[in-house]
């Protein structure tokens, strides 16, 4: 391949700093990764001598496990800080933290906060590559590579699919990063959820579709995605009840039959069954809710590959 | 002890005109066309203008409580570069300024530094609980020029109408900082585009409106005259505007960055974009600029909110509110707004001086005889770099940080003391 994208030392703060050109390099790239971890012995000691840190600050089993365990296949060493927010604004500031685990000669940092923009922080007081692993509601770039990349190997060629994500539209990373990046892809983006859920300008920003009704929203969907719903929003005045919220916009075969036969059905997970989707849909043939977490390791073993330029 | 000041343009009668002024002790004693008196110092001010010193009503100098993001000696100092003489301080230190002693002690201490005259604001409630009205008489006799919660919002309107209708009593305006706090909730910045592309919580500009509606009718029914701080929407305008039109004593300020900067400036997540009320849309910033330019907004106030490097060296979610202003304000004005034509140098002067103290009865803000001796020197063709060594101020908090903007104040009088001398500029070598 001419012009090979470079990726050499480069942090992933959200999927707008790359091109179409860079995604689908990356996917390419995940794509080999999937293959050595269907192997018997899923390690390839192309990253040894290089250390990976995996800096939590918020709670995440899941994604820090996913990364901690592309980290390990690919012969990394890994370290882990976790810590909860409030502990960090009583006692060491993140800066600190930072310099501490620098001292240490991190060479890549994977960091989850709540506060939007903290993986530019990190990069700024260690001058290290840094893989946003979420921040806060603004972003959370490996979601939406891993969501991109299952829909590509399914569906093939992104440009022109009709892609409907629903629910929590307001306090979600997820469904930003996955806008960004489906939009550069050619996607045709639907949003829906409530009114109290959507942030303002969805339309402006995102050049996505929003929609209230979730029929008009599935309407001919390729990809339907649905979002995990908080009960803590019912508590915070945003929607009445979780019962008013599912008779509207859960996933089911009843509502799901709108979309394109064979929709595929997705879910960042973890799932809320029997509130956004029901276990008839979430269960079905057509969901790759399951497939979805196996490609985030491999999508996070290549973007670490790249970053830190592994050699095969 | 006489100055005299020669061969400057003067902001006299709100024209500028090449006039000399002589000063003896603290008051201007003659301003004339040419005065050739004998003086023990003469600063010659060819090709600069002299304006009356600045005025901001709206400062926080953090002193007494807080003295690691501010205290008295430099926040007068920083005031001092920025050209200002007199400047108000609000009363959300530590304790609040809602007793006497407290409006004494700033007073006192800023007197007796002599950097810049500080005027005390004192608190609208008890500790700004916004539960009991403040002792407001009490503090007059300390020498209190107006109330205010600053900083925080009664949210109980019967309250505030209690507050309006006690401070009527003494002819004491009441400032509103106005945001209700169920509509600002955890906002970090403006409800707008920015917000909703960086997943932070927003601000709507509903929060600022509500309240300004609301207090313009407690205002009304009061009697009192209501000054809408740090204003910044274009509906806030637009209630404004309504309320003078109805013969109400309504005035309001904004800020030099409500004037300049918008939402998109938050995009970088600097936590020097961070502040209440935050920085608003295009729109909303295109409106201030004209309601300056018209006079429907009455003055401009720094809203000078130091923070220490650490705390605003954080996450953006987890970082205070506010900035710095006394020594980027002057020329960000002069470069963003009057260089390129918005606003005249004359309606920017009369904003930053006579405007102001005329809110709030200082005796301040203009250039004539037998008034004090409080003014400033401009050299509009040279630059001021705002960067961590050169800021006079504790704490460094400004948007502007490493930038070199036009116009430099070179010196500043205050009570007939130069409280502010700039270095010479260099010589510039052009090469050939």
């Amino acid at each position: 391949m001419t012009n090979t994208p470079q990726f050499l030392g480069r942090s992933v703060f959200d999927l707008d700093d790359y091109s179409a050109t860079e995604i689908m390099y990356i996917l390419e790239a995940a794509k080999g990764m999937k293959e050595i971890n269907l192997r018997e012995y899923k390690k390839i000691p192309t990253l040894r001598g290089k250390t990976i840190c995996t800096l939590f600050i918020e709670n995440s089993t899941r994604t820090r496990m996913s990364f901690e365990l592309a980290a390990s296949r690919l012969s990394a060493d890994v370290v882990s800080f976790q810590a909860s927010i409030s502990a960090l604004s009583k006692g060491e500031s993140l800066q600190d933290t930072v310099y501490t685990l620098d001292a240490m000669g991190i060479d890549l940092y994977c960091i989850r906060h709540s506060s939007p923009g903290s993986p530019q922080l990190v990069h700024k007081y260690s001058g290290k590559p840094v893989i946003n692993g979420g921040d806060g509601r603004h972003a959370h770039p490996t979601q939406a590579l891993l969501d991109i990349f299952s829909i590509w190997e399914k569906l093939g060629d992104i440009r022109g699919l009709k892609i409907t994500i629903v629910g929590d539209i307001l306090n979600s990373r997820v469904v930003r990063s996955n806008l960004i990046g489906m939009r550069k892809l050619g996607a045709e983006v639907t949003v829906c959820g409530p009114r109290t859920l959507m942030p303002s300008y969805m339309e402006e920003v995102y050049g996505c579709i929003v929609q209230y009704d979730l029929q008009t929203a599935l309407q001919d969907a390729d990809v339907v995605m649905g979002l995990r719903m908080q009960l803590e929003r019912q508590t915070e005045g945003l929607f009445p009840s979780l019962e008013e919220y599912t008779k509207h916009y859960v996933l089911s075969k009843h509502t799901i039959r709108y979309a394109k036969k064979d929709a595929l059905i997705m879910h960042p997970g973890p799932m809320n069954r029997g509130i956004e989707i029901l276990p008839e849909i979430a269960d079905s043939q057509q969901s790759i809710i399951v497939e979805q977490v196996a490609n985030g390791v491999a999508v996070r073993m290549a973007l670490m590959f790249l970053i830190l330029g592994g050699k095969v | 002890m006489k100055t005299l000041i020669k061969n400057g343009k003067t902001f006299f009668d709100d024209n500028f005109v090449r006039k000399d002024i002589l000063i003896e002790d603290e008051r201007i004693i003659r301003i004339a066309g040419q005065i050739t008196d004998p003086a023990d110092q003469v600063i010659d001010a060819t090709s600069k203008i002299v304006t009356p010193g600045f005025v901001d009503i709206h400062t926080h100098l953090r002193d007494p409580g807080q003295t690691y993001k501010e205290d008295i000696i430099t926040g007068t100092l920083s005031a001092a570069k920025g050209g200002f003489t007199s400047i108000c301080a609000m009363p959300n230190t530590e304790p609040v300024v809602d007793n006497i002693a407290t409006v004494e002690y700033i007073q006192r201490r800023a007197k007796d530094l002599g950097y810049c005259k500080v005027y005390v604001i004192g608190a609208l409630s008890k500790d700004l609980e916004g539960k009991e009205i403040a002792e407001m008489a009490t503090m007059q006799q300390g020498g209190i020029v107006a109330v205010t919660d600053d900083g925080k919002c009664i949210q109980n309107a019967k309250l505030m109408l209690n507050c309006m209708r006690y401070a009527v009593n003494f002819n004491l305006p009441v400032i509103s900082h106005a945001e209700d706090y169920n509509l600002a909730g955890k906002g970090q910045i403006h409800s707008g585009k920015v917000a909703t592309q960086l997943g932070l919580s927003g601000i709507p500009a509903l929060a600022e409106e509500v309240i300004i509606a609301r207090d313009i009718m407690l205002a009304e029914s009061a009697k009192a005259h209501l000054h809408i701080a740090h204003i910044s929407t274009a509906k806030s305008l637009e209630l404004v505007r309504r309320a003078k039109e109805n013969g109400l004593k309504v005035t309001c300020e904004v800020t030099p960055h409500h004037l300049l900067l918008t939402e998109e400036a938050c995009l970088t997540f600097d936590t020097n974009t961070k502040m209440k009320p935050p920085l608003r849309s295009e729109a909303d910033r295109l409106a201030c600029v004209q309601a300056l330019a018209d006079g429907l907004i009455d003055c401009i106030a720094t809203d000078h909110a130091p923070h220490a490097d650490y705390e605003k060296e954080r996450e953006f979610d987890l970082a205070p509110f506010g900035i710095i202003g006394f020594e980027s304000a002057f020329a960000v004005l002069y470069q963003d707004l009057v260089k390129p034509g918005h606003l005249t140098l004359e309606r920017l002067i009369e904003t930053l001086t006579s405007a102001p103290a005329k809110l709030l009865n200082l005796k301040a803000g203009i250039l004539a005889e037998n008034s004090p001796a409080d003014l400033c020197i401009i050299d509009l063709g040279d630059t001021v770099l705002i960067d961590s060594d050169s800021i006079l101020s504790k704490s460094k908090n400004t948007p502007w940080l490493g930038q070199t903007l036009a116009g430099k104040v070179t010196h500043t009088i205050c009570g007939g003391k130069i409280t502010w001398q700039a270095e010479p500029a260099a010589e510039t070598n052009e090469p050939t």
